[in-house]
């Protein structure tokens, strides 16, 4: 069984943003990059099923420019005794791609590098869409099983707890086949050990673009988006609050449960 | 030629959910042709038509009694061809996060995620929050737009009088269809609202200290008027609750109408989870608490002290 795992570099969550002059995206100068923390589940358990012996193999595959190697190394680091390829999406056709275009490009991927468990994040913490692993499930007319935060998985079948809301958890049972996405609570997802990092540093990381895979150029890339986007913008401040002043806790509870009926009526 | 809004109308055991009637109301407001609705399964509909929906499609059978993504999609297409809406609206749950973009591939539709306003520009523009709300932006689609849109983002106004016609359809769906088989369906807490559907949340940080104190206080003041436990990333990880109650970047985003923060300092990625909450409230013994700076009212005092009187007087309205 060959696993893949989607990597997304993204800005850490600690990161201050910022919007650019042109309101076309954010100020990038200061962010520190990470891998989007639930891809970090995702490699955590892609890793844990080739130890286990459960999966032959493991492929790291992000798509993305140049700048993503060192989290793509980060991930060969962490898995190095899962020994795992990697590759990079990229090619200029793909620029401005929205998420189904996206989802094109890696369903295209998958298929060619034979993978048949496609573990990814249950969504990415900068354009928060969670969109791309649905999409390519469908593209390969493959279950989907998304949310997941315990995942047991058998030489013929994975059985996925489903975090549906509302405190329901669905159990679900789906071939191996699959695109699972992982919540936190999955797993504790390691640090890469300095030898990683070492090996790391040598690994070579394929680069596919779209003649590789075959794809119509025409069909990703911002010609194809079938969602546009407009203008970046910060929220708007909050209006300033109140500090609620009393003698004691006592008389300051008793301002504030008198405020929050009275003035603010959410009681 | 498409035209209209279609409401996929999430329902509870039967039971429809408010945020179909939320979406229902706004969907009328956009003035963007007719509003029908769409219940996937069996569920009392009689109330979509009071919100403004003049069609209600139904699509049950013995596939929809879990939700399945593959069973779900194949019904969703079937009633999109028929009903041939310009937009699709439906809730930012977890059911609507995996049916939407799986639609949305299988349709070659543009899907908007989890959008916090809509407007009508000579089409439909949705705003949406990015980087778990540090910025927003605005997307626009070419074509068919499927759009799920955060609990709350409205409010669900006065039911009226109208009335829908209810337009049963058959859209094949199979057993086969699911392409999974759901084992088992476990419902832990099934009163308390989800933290993402929340009217109020009680939220603890890392200063509740352990999760004995974090049962004992956080939640029988949180019961006491109906709000969702929640914590912080750091109470969190330090295991005085569990991850499904994290708020912030990479737990939940919140939008409830009231949000007490207890002993939280208000972190860059806690705050960017809850800041849209529309009374904020903090408790912490700390002045300079970041998070005073985004609370609606500051009480400068020990959550330990604090928390049992607030339950008293909560208990006492």
């Amino acid at each position: 069984m060959k696993i893949g795992v989607l990597l997304k570099q993204v800005p850490a969550s600690d990161s201050r943003i910022k919007i650019n002059g042109d309101q076309t995206g954010i100020v990038t100068d200061d962010i520190k990059w990470e891998i989007n923390p639930y891809d970090e589940f995702a490699l955590e358990a892609g890793i844990q099923l080739v130890e286990g012996k459960i999966a032959s193999s493991l492929v790291l595959i992000s798509l993305g420019g140049k700048d993503a190697e060192a989290r793509i190394k980060d991930g060969i680091a962490r898995g190095v005794k899962a020994k795992p390829e990697a590759i990079r999406l990229d090619d200029a056709a793909f620029a401005g791609s929205d998420p189904l275009g996206e989802a094109r490009i890696i369903a295209a991927a998958i298929q060619k590098a034979g993978i048949d468990l496609l573990l990814t994040g249950k969504q990415a913490i900068d354009d928060d869409n969670a969109q791309v692993p649905a999409m390519v499930a469908e593209l390969l007319d493959r279950p989907q099983v998304t949310f997941v935060e315990q995942l047991d998985v058998s030489a013929e079948s994975l059985t996925a707890h489903r975090v549906m809301g509302g405190g329901q958890v669905d159990v679900v049972k789906s071939p191996v086949q699959a695109v699972v996405t992982c919540d936190k609570g999955l797993n504790s997802p390691r640090f890469a050990s300095l030898p990683g990092i070492m090996k790391a540093k040598r690994a070579k990381i394929a680069v596919w673009g779209a003649a590789d895979l075959g794809l119509d150029a025409s069909t990703v890339g911002a010609g194809a988006a079938v969602v546009s986007e407009g203008a970046y913008r910060l929220p708007a401040d909050r209006p300033s609050g109140k500090i609620i002043e009393g003698a004691d806790a006592a008389a300051k509870v008793k301002e504030l449960v008198r405020l929050l009926r009275d003035e603010a009526k959410v009681l | 030629m498409a035209s209209g809004i279609l409401v996929f109308s999430e329902h509870d055991g039967g039971k429809i959910k408010k945020t179909a009637f939320e979406l229902i109301a706004k969907a009328v407001s956009l003035n963007m042709g007719p509003v029908s609705a769409v219940v996937v399964g069996t569920a009392d509909t009689s109330a979509l038509g009071s919100y403004g929906a003049t069609t209600v499609y139904t699509v049950s059978g013995d596939a929809f009694s879990s939700y399945t993504t593959g069973a779900y999609t194949k019904a969703l297409a079937a009633v999109i061809a028929k009903a041939d809406p310009a937009v699709v609206l439906g809730a930012a749950s977890n059911l609507g996060k995996d049916l939407f973009p799986r639609l949305g591939a299988r349709l070659g539709a543009g899907v908007i995620t989890e959008a916090t306003e809509l407007s009508n520009d000579g089409g439909l523009v949705a705003h949406r929050p990015v980087y778990a709300g540090k910025a927003l932006v605005t997307a626009k689609p070419a074509g068919l737009a499927l759009v799920t849109v955060r609990p709350n983002s409205f409010g669900v106004p006065a039911a009226g009088s109208g009335s829908a016609e209810v337009v049963a359809v058959d859209a094949g769906v199979s057993a086969a269809d699911a392409k999974v088989s759901i084992l088992e369906s476990k419902k832990s807490d099934a009163t308390v609202a989800d933290l993402t559907e929340a009217d109020k949340i009680v939220s603890a940080g890392r200063s509740i200290k352990t999760a004995e104190q974090y049962d004992a206080i956080v939640r029988p003041l949180a019961a006491s008027i109906g709000a969702t436990p929640g914590a912080s990333r750091a109470a969190v990880d330090a295991g005085y609750a569990p991850h499904s109650h994290q708020v912030g970047q990479t737990g939940k985003v919140v939008n409830p109408n009231l949000y007490i923060a207890l002993g939280i300092s208000g972190a860059i990625q806690h705050l960017a989870g809850m800041r849209t909450s529309k009374v904020i409230v903090a408790v912490n013994k700390d002045p300079d608490a970041p998070i005073f700076a985004h609370a609606t009212y500051g009480l400068v005092d020990d959550l330990f002290d604090v928390a049992p009187l607030l339950q008293k007087e909560f208990e006492a309205l």
